[in-house]
């Protein structure tokens, strides 16, 4: 559902202005403290809450995954790593994972759908299930592996970034509720500006690759990560160095179909004005005697 | 008195040759309306956004079973030969209406064999591609590399698809007497000595 409060930049296969009288809004920014995450989970439980979901109960795996994937029930997980950067120094490394809001979202970008998914001027990027098609393009466009097809009723879903908080002036439901302080939300220079302070701590205690995870490959994201060992993404259960959208992706969507759309109405109009300036190709009546 | 005619396709051909269109169109209605936001108002063809998303994908099997088998009856008299190249040096000409002294081409031209093959390959690429592509049942068991893989290939095939039927339909129209082969089965024998003199000496020579 749109949000009057929030204007839109970008929607999904619409080619006309979207709505922007209003003008630019300040740029919001989950910032999740890896360093600081307990894995207590509380801000699954808050998602759920929040946004009415329940995923299935699964089963055990043999790892503290709970659930063990992303599903249009569970917009957000923790995954587990348990890793040893040193030898001998074991490290849990927590992640909270769902949507990281791409300022140039693929998902958006392979939408075919006109509105189903939209680009707020904050940055957060939501899906409109009720235009949705269930195609699944979004899958295919995103560079995080993030939205999940619902087997319910076909549609896509993801983190919402609680757009429809964030719209009344309240921060996301898993922020309000960490209990370390781990997650984060506000304007997104000032997430970066906490972010500096606690990578300068960090680097203080020993972690020497102490960064911020805000990738330039998909223009940045509204969801941030302070990571003890920015060097080494891959670290956190594969979270991508270098994500951007597949170049196969960029040329799927991009320039080449207004292009091959041209070449199809100029197909049809070439057709057309063979046939008035040619004329049909007739067999002629003497040759009917025969 | 009524004009002779001669048989150009059998009932068995026609029904496939229709079931394969109408698929077709129904196809290229609902594809190029999650090609480009300028055709989405095409899937209403289909009942709708997520109607086009469900039926597209079955409606591709119907277009693809129906084409091979039609395909398999036409596969041999589709070799191209030296006649055809020779042919298509006067395509200029033959354009204009102004051939004269063509070649003695057999059952279909070089244009129409062109498109035989063209929609031979696009079809069977649109078919792999499009089982990678068909969610929600088999696009979770592809890796997700091999998934943006067939979303280009079955854009770029069925461009090329759509594009070569276009000109299909518009030579059938150009060509006056050439509908009556496919929707009567027959036409008449000054057209098909006209146009393919060599299949016209060869079903005169069976009658006889």
């Amino acid at each position: 559902m749109a949000l009057q409060s929030l204007d839109i930049k970008a929607r999904s296969a619409t080619t006309t202005p979207s709505p922007a009288v209003r003008g630019e809004a300040i740029k919001v920014a989950k910032l999740i403290d890896i360093s600081k995450c307990i894995g207590c989970k509380a801000c699954q439980v808050a998602c759920m809450e929040w946004n009415d979901l329940r995923d299935e109960v699964g089963t055990n795996a043999g790892t503290y995954d709970n659930p063990r994937d992303l599903t249009d029930q569970s917009w957000t997980v923790m995954r587990f790593a348990e890793v040893e950067v040193q030898a001998g120094k074991l490290e849990w490394l927590i992640r909270k994972d769902g949507c990281m809001h791409c300022a140039d979202p693929g998902c958006l970008k392979a939408c075919p759908a006109p509105g189903a998914i939209v680009q707020y001027t904050n940055g957060i990027v939501d899906f409109h299930e009720e235009n949705c098609i269930g195609c699944g393009y979004c899958i295919t466009g995103c560079p995080f592996n993030i939205p999940r097809i619902s087997k319910k009723d076909g549609k896509a879903y993801k983190c919402t970034l609680c757009s429809d908080r964030v719209a009344v002036g309240m921060e996301p439901a898993c922020v309000k509720t960490c209990p370390t302080g781990a997650i984060l939300f506000g304007s997104k220079d000032d997430m970066i500006h906490h972010a500096e302070g606690r990578i300068t701590d960090l680097k203080e205690r020993g972690y020497q690759n102490a960064g911020l995870y805000d990738p330039s490959g998909v223009g940045g994201t509204h969801v941030m990560y302070v990571l003890q060992h920015a060097d080494q993404p891959g670290l956190y259960n594969n979270l991508p160095k270098d994500p951007h959208i597949s170049p196969m992706v960029s040329l799927w969507k991009g320039v080449t179909k207004p292009l091959a759309s041209f070449a199809l109405g100029l197909a049809v109009f070439a057709g057309f004005f063979h046939y008035v300036t040619s004329g049909p190709n007739e067999v002629k009546d003497e040759e009917h005697t025969s | 008195m009524s004009e002779q005619v001669v048989t150009r396709y059998k009932v068995s051909e026609r029904a496939n040759h229709w079931v394969t269109a109408i698929s077709f169109i129904l196809l290229a209605a609902s594809g190029l309306a999650l090609f480009h936001p300028a055709f989405f108002f095409m899937n209403n063809l289909l009942g709708g956004g997520t109607w086009s998303r469900i039926l597209h994908p079955f409606i591709g099997v119907v277009m693809v079973v129906s084409f091979f088998i039609f395909a398999t009856q036409l596969w041999s008299q589709n070799k191209i030969t030296a006649a055809d190249r020779e042919w298509q040096k006067h395509l200029g000409d033959i354009l204009c209406n102004k051939a004269t002294q063509l070649p003695e081409i057999g059952k279909y031209n070089i244009g129409q064999k062109y498109l035989f093959w063209i929609l031979v390959i696009t079809i069977a690429l649109l078919l792999v591609s499009g089982v990678v592509m068909w969610q929600p049942w088999f696009t979770p068991i592809f890796p997700i590399v091999l998934v943006r893989l067939a979303s280009l290939v079955h854009a770029i095939a069925g461009f090329i698809a759509i594009l070569a039927i276009i000109v299909h339909i518009y030579s059938a129209y150009w060509v006056k007497g050439s509908v009556r082969g496919m929707t009567r089965g027959t036409v008449t024998a000054a057209w098909a000595k006209h146009h393919h003199p060599g299949w016209y000496k060869d079903i005169s020579k069976g009658n006889r």
